[in-house]
């Protein structure tokens, strides 16, 4: 029988998220899995601006908050000073794929040995639900007010399609985080990625499909067809490389 | 056997939509926070397969094994 206690990694409060926010969840997530390989003592979270920000509140352990985008680049340093800990950072779209596009980038290229938890809700959901580089064709936001237009502002951004044809990166992943199924294969592949790191394989990138009912102007309920009908069509959850099964 | 922390909990409702068994519902009372929160109708119905527990954002829910 399958029994479930709240992760020692999260403090004993509730989040600062809204309700049926998934960062809540994506990060829960990561908290069970640090408490089922105990590494809560050994973990670094490593956080920039934005949203996942919140984490510096929710978070237990050791986590330490960065320039905006610029987590790769700080977890880059850390892991590099301290290579037994287990380093990971939690981004959202518009830190990674905007701002912090070029750190991400190099450190993927460059094979750091850490692990990247991305958290893709296609929107900037702590300023106000501004446009974000992930923001879906015709998705209304504040700054696209009739939809997002190709013609002007181009496509959304594919992190987990563009990191995977780099070299160095030994496992990319996305997962939606609106089913039971989703949430069960996204904790197995952060296990995965954390074991890799662990093991001293090298980069390893998750993204995880989220939800921001405040800034999508819906139920948290409704969010979750949203996802169904418009996200995953469009970022289609899987495994992208994974050097173990090739090997 | 399952546990709702009311002072957690935010009424998103994502345990009452996939709970299999149907025995989630929304609760007539608010919580200290203002929220409603769920509350199970039919304990003896729970089959204790935690997926309410896993779909909880905030980690409001706590399932214990079922005792034989």
């Amino acid at each position: 029988m399958p029994e479930y206690k709240r992760p020692k990694s999260l403090m004993p409060m509730a989040t600062g998220y809204c309700p049926g926010c998934m960062h809540a969840l994506a990060t829960r997530l990561v908290a069970d899995v640090i408490d089922e390989l105990n590494q809560k003592d050994n973990a670094i979270n490593v956080v920039s601006v934005g949203c996942s920000a919140l984490n510096l509140y929710s978070w237990a352990g050791d986590v330490i908050g960065s320039a905006h985008g610029r987590a790769p680049a700080v977890a880059t340093g850390i892991k590099r000073s301290m290579p037994d800990r287990l380093v990971f950072t939690y981004q959202g779209d518009g830190d990674l794929a905007a701002i912090g596009l070029a750190e991400i980038m190099s450190a993927a290229n460059r094979g750091e040995n850490f692990t990247v938890v991305f958290a893709n809700n296609q929107t900037y959901g702590m300023t106000g639900g501004q446009m974000a580089p992930t923001t879906l064709i015709g998705q209304r936001t504040t700054t696209t007010r009739f939809g997002r237009d190709a013609a002007t502002t181009g496509y959304p951004l594919q992190m987990c399609e563009l990191i995977s044809v780099l070299k160095a990166p030994v496992f990319v992943a996305r997962y939606a985080l609106n089913s039971p199924k989703g949430v069960m294969d996204a904790k197995k592949g952060i296990k995965k990625a954390f074991q890799m790191q662990l093991e001293g394989k090298g980069f390893t990138f998750v993204e995880l499909l989220t939800n921001c009912p405040t800034n999508w102007g819906m139920s948290p309920l409704d969010t979750l067809e949203y996802m169904n009908t418009n996200t995953i069509p469009y970022f289609k959850p899987g495994i992208y490389k994974d050097e173990e099964a090739d090997a | 056997m399952i546990t709702i922390n009311s002072l957690m909990c935010k009424g998103c409702g994502y345990c009452i939509k996939f709970c299999p068994k149907h025995i989630l519902e929304m609760g007539k009372e608010r919580s200290e926070k203002g929220h409603f929160y769920p509350v199970q109708i039919d304990e003896s119905a729970c089959n204790g397969c935690a997926i309410c527990a896993l779909m909880c954002p905030e980690a409001a829910i706590e399932v214990a094994a079922k005792k034989a």
